[in-house]
């Protein structure tokens, strides 16, 4: 059976392009930046052939403009930078986010701030992912730690995006964006692609913001019949403007709710040796992740009782998995390429007396597992 | 019932934000007759609009509209026509919101030749964050941001957008409502890039600073001051020089059929290879 089985050869970012066809994508809006323009340049060959659409943009912000736009068309619609077309990306994310646009914002994690390190690897955007636009608002990132699963979860950003009808962030970093690795590409029959909700009632009656059960509610296309209003202003279930308190609340409600009610639905992650519940837990994601793995691999060679969670979908957060894992281990570990992001999501959830400690490393090299090694040594040593 | 009300979201959107004596009204009710007049079916218009009074137009109108960030409309409007070529999409944007913070995407659109129209209302000032200095603003004129008469030279509108290449160019006034109508017709058909600068008013605030009068004494002041491009062609070339700068020359400035559109040959890009 494994022969007729397709395996390729592929750099991270051409698996995300790979993955973004794979997952319905007909819309790309880009401007390029180093080290995601691959995925630019990939779908600038591929999305033409298909009938799809590419389209290289004056800036980043047109371009999460022109995504915006084309989601609203009803197309399946991405863009793809790294930090510093991130950050100008942030005010029509936050449109997005507030007016439930489904599309995909794939971020190559770089050195940052500002320009710096543009070649290099970080995880230093990953609370900007979850706060970058201004205002309370829903988002979901995810975070791959190899190529094989850059395919997988762009296909998978795509579902999520159209299921909760809300932007959905991709979080590479220069390491996965940039190696290659052997991966497995699904022929269509094996991939469960997800359509957004549309409406089915007479257009006079359609509320594009409705109080739904389930709090996501049915998206027309424009030029389809249902002639409906999109504000990035606070607006009522009709799309139209309000300062009615009232309104203003339950739209703000909705859309945390809509993350509440489904997180569970929406989160992705991978244990190793939790079971049973380790001294210590090492949480991590992306990159590091794979670093984190052979560290504690060595760790437990040496009969250390320690564990791994890698966090897949960073945004919303595992809370409720963290938590109950903090309330039994003696310490946590979180690696990561940045001075300390995740490590206060983490905090949040421990409620007890217990260390938690950060690794980092933000000078643009990977991490070594040796890092990681020591400190979950060093904690150890401190209960003997 | 005017024409105007079968567009209207009467039921859902009223009242209106606008000042009294606001021109917004004027110039989005020539939009709607000329609209009417193309017999474009409501289903088939965009219509998409940034930030600013200007920009809040789209939300009063039956069609699919589209209230974006500042300065951003024509990348959102970009987006939906690539997706959806059918439609007619119609920008309605401000001086500041197309020519300030949207200038790039505003250059880069003429540039591309895309199949968008684009009405810029133009009233010299930001009116909805109280009247600061927009890149229009003349000289010497007061605002709130320019309290001793601004020194900033302005941008002209329709002279930028024939150089980047926009290839439907025209300017008309608040004033002039029958010939405005016509051009807006004139521009919506046009297959390409169309920008139509309206010359307009915000007595409220620019007026007011300025002493230039009520919103109806504005309104006769655009007529005064304006010239067609036809009479300003039939002029000798050093006066044509002069009245450039103290006249609104009024009237389709360019109209080049000949370039081709953006959504056109994309969709021909992707036959061709489709083919292969
Ligand atoms: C990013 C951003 N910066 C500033 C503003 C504040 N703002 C709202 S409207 C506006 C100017 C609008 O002026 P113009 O486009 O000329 O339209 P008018 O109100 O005169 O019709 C500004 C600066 C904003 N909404 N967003
Ligand atoms: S502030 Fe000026 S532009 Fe805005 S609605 Fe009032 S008159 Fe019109």
């Amino acid at each position: 059976m494994e022969e007729d089985k397709e395996w390729r050869l592929l750099q991270g970012n051409e698996a995300c392009a790979e993955g973004a066809l794979l997952g319905g994508c007909n819309f790309f809006a880009g401007y390029p930046i180093t080290p995601s323009s691959e995925i630019a340049e990939y779908l600038s060959r591929e999305l033409p052939r298909r009938g799809g659409v590419f389209i290289q943009m004056e800036d980043e912000i047109a371009s999460m403009g022109a995504v915006i736009g084309a989601s609203l068309a009803g197309a399946k619609a991405m863009t793809a930078t790294s930090g510093p077309g991130f950050s100008l990306k942030q005010e029509n994310l936050g449109f997005a986010s507030f007016c439930e646009v489904p599309c995909v914002v794939v971020n190559v994690m770089r050195g940052g701030p500002s320009t710096g390190q543009p070649t290099l690897t970080s995880q230093a955007d990953v609370l900007q992912a979850r706060w970058g636009p201004h205002g309370d608002h829903p988002i979901i990132a995810l975070a791959p730690s190899s190529v094989e699963e850059t395919l997988f979860l762009t296909i998978e950003s795509f579902n999520l995006a159209e299921k909760y009808r809300e932007p959905v962030i991709l979080l590479l970093d220069e390491v996965i964006a940039h190696m290659r690795e052997k991966t497995y590409i699904p022929k269509p029959e094996e991939i469960h692609l997800v359509e957004r909700k549309k409406p089915t009632c007479p257009p006079d009656d359609y509320l594009p913001f409705e109080m739904t059960e389930d709090y996501i509610p049915p998206l027309a296309a424009y030029g389809e019949g249902y002639r409906f209003h999109v504000t990035g202003l606070t607006h009522d279930q009709r799309g139209f403007p309000t300062n009615r308190p009232d309104e203003a609340e339950q739209l703000l409600t909705r859309l945390k709710m809509k993350m509440e009610f489904h997180k569970k639905d929406m989160w992705k992650y991978e244990g190793l040796f939790l079971e049973p519940v380790p001294d210590i837990l090492v949480v991590t994601y992306g990159s590091t992740a794979r670093v984190a793995k052979r560290a504690v691999r060595i760790a437990r060679d040496e009969g250390i009782s320690v564990g791994l969670l890698r966090v897949i979908t960073v945004w919303p957060f595992p809370d409720e998995v963290v938590k109950q894992l903090a309330s039994e281990v003696k310490g946590i570990i979180v690696p990561e390429q940045n001075q300390g992001q995740i490590i206060c999501e983490v905090e949040r959830y421990v409620r007890r007396d217990i260390p938690v400690v950060g690794v980092h490393r933000f000078d643009g090299s990977m991490m070594e597992p040796s890092q990681i090694y020591n400190t979950i040594k060093e904690m150890k040593q401190k209960w003997q | 019932m005017a024409v105007v009300h079968k567009y209207l979201r009467l039921k859902k959107k009223f009242p209106h934000v606008w000042c009294a004596g606001c021109t917004n009204g004027i110039i989005l009710h020539a939009t709607i007759r000329a609209i009417d007049k193309l017999k474009i079916p409501k289903d088939d218009v965009l219509m998409v609009s940034g930030i600013g009074c200007s920009s809040r137009a789209p939300v009063y109108f039956d069609f699919n509209t589209l209230h974006t960030t500042h300065g951003r409309a024509i990348p959102f409007a970009t987006g939906a026509k690539l997706v959806k070529p059918h439609l007619k999409v119609i920008v309605i944007t401000g001086d500041g919101d197309a020519l300030a913070i949207g200038g790039n995407h505003f250059i880069h659109a003429c540039v591309r030749n895309i199949d968008l129209t684009v009405i810029v209302f133009n009233n010299f000032n930001y009116g909805m964050t109280g009247g600061q200095r927009s890149p229009t603003t003349p000289p010497g004129k007061r605002t709130t941001t320019s309290p001793f008469g601004s020194i900033d030279p302005p941008v002209n509108v329709c002279s930028l957008a024939m150089g980047a290449g926009a290839t439907f160019v025209a300017r008309t006034t608040a004033y002039h409502f029958r010939p405005m109508e016509s051009i807006i017709a004139r521009a919506i058909q046009h297959k390409g890039f169309s920008v139509v600068e309206v010359r307009c008013n915000c007595p409220i605030i620019y007026g007011r600073l300025n002493r230039l009068g009520d919103g109806a004494k504005m309104l006769l002041d655009l007529k005064e001051q304006s010239m067609t491009v036809e009479a300003w062609k039939k002029l000798p070339p050093e006066k044509q020089k002069k009245a450039e700068q103290e006249k609104i020359i009024i009237g389709v400035l360019k109209e080049d059929t000949k370039t081709p559109e953006y959504t056109e040959q994309y969709r021909a890009l992707c036959e061709q290879l489709q083919a292969l």
